[in-house]
């Protein structure tokens, strides 16, 4: 997200366009248009879905513009138009309809972590394989949406705390309680997969 | 005082993120010396969201900027933004 000289030259950017200097709206959306995707990406689950949502999103984003309020972030902003873009075309496409595990989110549910003994460190550079990204795209994506969501937005697009609870419409607590289970489940489904990355390293699991 | 395992990992989002309390986080630190089960969750835990993080999990395909900047410059040259509101509106 954007530090502060980058918010008073966005404020100053917004100001130029709504005074006329249209052009200017390609510089200030350029920082944000990656995490637009991501999560247009990790809702839809289809490159072109995304990408013709992002750019859905951005148009929205442009066409209403007069209406961002200067007190806000302009990355939080237009994050949330983002997210209701996801969401109506997941309505409309009536994915939400398979997502079962979103029954009972918010009761007060019991989430374990994988066990394990002695954690061998995956290093970065495993990303350039395609498989883990694969694998790690797939667990955001199995997430149910409520936990997909405070993901993406605390650890994805590491926004604090308060601005993801803002953009989600939930409180910070609430957010809190989501991300802490998102992450065991995150960690659940993923670290035995990852330990197959090297069949030699020593882990121990048990059931 | 002593904390259990299951303890412990409702306190890992907590810890991760730097919000515990003295209290809990100096409870949950004595256990984590000894307790190699939840020393592995932690560090599981906090390697797989650094993983997350990292752009190269979610690549933009080729030529996404591109075709997004030329809509915008469709939209862009067609309309203006609404004038702003008026303050006190």
């Amino acid at each position: 997200m954007a530090s502060s000289p980058e918010l008073r030259e966005e404020k100053h950017l917004i100001a130029s366009i709504l005074a006329g200097e249209t052009h200017l709206f390609h510089d200030l959306i350029r920082p944000y248009e990656r995490s637009v995707y991501v999560m247009a990406l990790s809702f839809l689950h289809n490159e072109a879905d995304a990408e013709d949502a992002t750019q859905e999103a951005l148009l929205k984003a442009y066409r209403n513009l007069a209406s961002f309020r200067a007190e806000s972030k302009f990355g939080t902003w237009l994050i949330s138009i983002a997210l209701n873009e996801a969401r109506s075309r997941i309505r409309s496409k009536k994915v939400l309809a398979t997502e079962s595990l979103d029954i009972g989110v918010e009761e007060p549910g019991h989430v374990s972590p994988a066990l394990l003994r002695d954690w061998h460190e995956i290093p970065s550079q495993a990303l350039e394989r395609q498989e883990v990204r694969l694998m790690l795209q797939e667990a955001l994506s199995a997430l149910p949406q409520s936990y997909r969501e405070v993901v993406l937005l605390r650890d994805v697009e590491e926004m604090n705390t308060n601005d993801a609870a803002e953009i989600l419409n939930i409180s910070v607590t609430a957010l809190k309680v989501r991300l802490h289970r998102a992450r065991t489940m995150l960690q659940k489904d993923l670290a035995p997969k990852l330990k197959q990355l090297n069949p030699k390293r020593r882990w121990f699991q048990w059931l | 005082m002593v904390i259990e395992c299951k303890h412990v990992w409702t306190h890992i989002s907590g810890y991760l993120d730097g919000t515990l309390s003295p209290e809990v986080l100096s409870l949950v630190q004595e256990h984590l010396e000894h307790c190699e089960i939840c020393s592995a969750i932690l560090d599981s835990t906090r390697n797989i969201l650094v993983l997350t993080a990292d752009d190269r999990v979610f690549e933009l395909p080729l030529g996404f900027s591109e075709r997004l900047h030329a809509r915008l410059d469709e939209e862009i040259k067609r309309i203006s933004p609404a004038p702003p509101i008026p303050p006190g509106d």
